[in-house]
């Protein structure tokens, strides 16, 4: 796989998802923001952090970043994103996937290892895996509450595009089971094509051997196999 | 010169947390008849321009490209001429 990571002013996770790419043998490079090329990449990477520090709205700055012009246009092409944390919204600011993430409804930063359930296979980055598998994969936001009207979650819901969910270390997505407030327990979601995902959970953080947490492997595994059964 | 005065709110099916939590805070402090507190953003723009007109065109757009989010916030904004 060619990876190409993303780094905003701001970023601090661009090295983590760099690295559990690289550990696992794959072409991962670093982009800067200010670049115009993608360095054709098969999945482009938005990292989590703090861009441009979250100045007027998580993510709604980035989009003025030379590169995103780029980004936009790969994924309207059919190109793979996965923004992860602040990546994701950059993703909302962008108007790549739909939604908004506002405030935690407890105001507080979560920082926390958390349970999430897989709701779909059928994206590239759930490939073959389980529907309902609970992973434990760490968050740490502040702006993670999922928000989006009414007509929105039900296209979310019937496009199937909602592909993972809070949930608990048994794989029971309930309110109790939700750590920041977002509607449905929502944690990240794909596009119509399937293939601009957002999640707010840092699967990178929760990949290396040097981490207690290790189901982030998952994500990165069903990426694999993804790749290699479409030759 | 014109200064725009722009207010950024969170539409009503929004919630807000943070005036949630004024709100809890109102009460304790005695204030039992608070019902709800809404938490905006309020921007001043000053602009090198004294048409009101053109400023409103592009204050309107402003709003729209960046300082609001159409998902969630509403936008209103007043004029006011500087001498």
């Amino acid at each position: 796989m060619r990876v190409s990571v993303i780094t905003f002013p701001g970023s601090n996770c661009d090295h983590d998802a760099y690295e559990a790419f690289s550990s696992r043998g794959h072409t991962a490079s670093q982009i800067w923001h200010k670049d115009t090329d993608l360095a054709k990449p098969d999945i482009v990477i938005l990292p989590g952090g703090f861009s441009y520090g979250d100045y007027l709205r998580c993510g709604a700055l980035a989009r003025f970043s030379p590169i995103v012009s780029e980004l936009v246009k790969f994924a309207r092409q059919g190109g793979m994103v996965l923004g992860i944390c602040n990546g994701f919204q950059i993703l909302t600011e962008t108007g790549l996937l739909p939604g908004a993430l506002m405030m935690n409804s407890g105001l507080k930063f979560i920082c926390q290892n958390q349970y999430i359930s897989v709701q779909s296979n059928n994206t590239p980055y759930t490939y073959g895996l389980l529907q309902g598998l609970p992973l434990m994969i760490s968050i740490a936001h502040k702006e993670g509450n999922f928000f989006a009207d009414s007509d929105t979650i039900k296209t979310l819901l019937d496009e199937d595009q909602v592909i993972f969910r809070y949930c608990d270390a048994e794989g029971k997505i309930s309110p109790l089971a939700n750590p920041n407030g977002s509607i449905d327990n929502i944690a990240g979601i794909c596009s119509l094509n399937r293939k601009v995902l957002g999640m707010m959970p840092h699967p990178e953080r929760s990949a290396t051997d040097s981490v207690p947490g290790k189901d982030g492997k998952f994500i990165f595994e069903a990426l694999e196999n993804y790749f290699q059964d479409r030759g | 010169m014109i200064k725009a005065r722009i207010y950024i709110e969170l539409k009503p099916s929004v919630l807000d947390p943070q005036g949630k939590v004024v709100t809890n805070s109102l009460h304790t402090l005695g204030y039992q008849s608070v019902l709800d507190t809404r938490i905006s953003k309020y921007i001043e723009i000053t602009f090198e321009e004294s048409d009101e007109l053109i400023v409103t065109k592009n204050v309107t757009e402003i709003c729209e490209k960046l300082l609001a989010n159409p998902n969630t916030e509403h936008y209103r904004f007043d004029l006011e001429t500087l001498r």
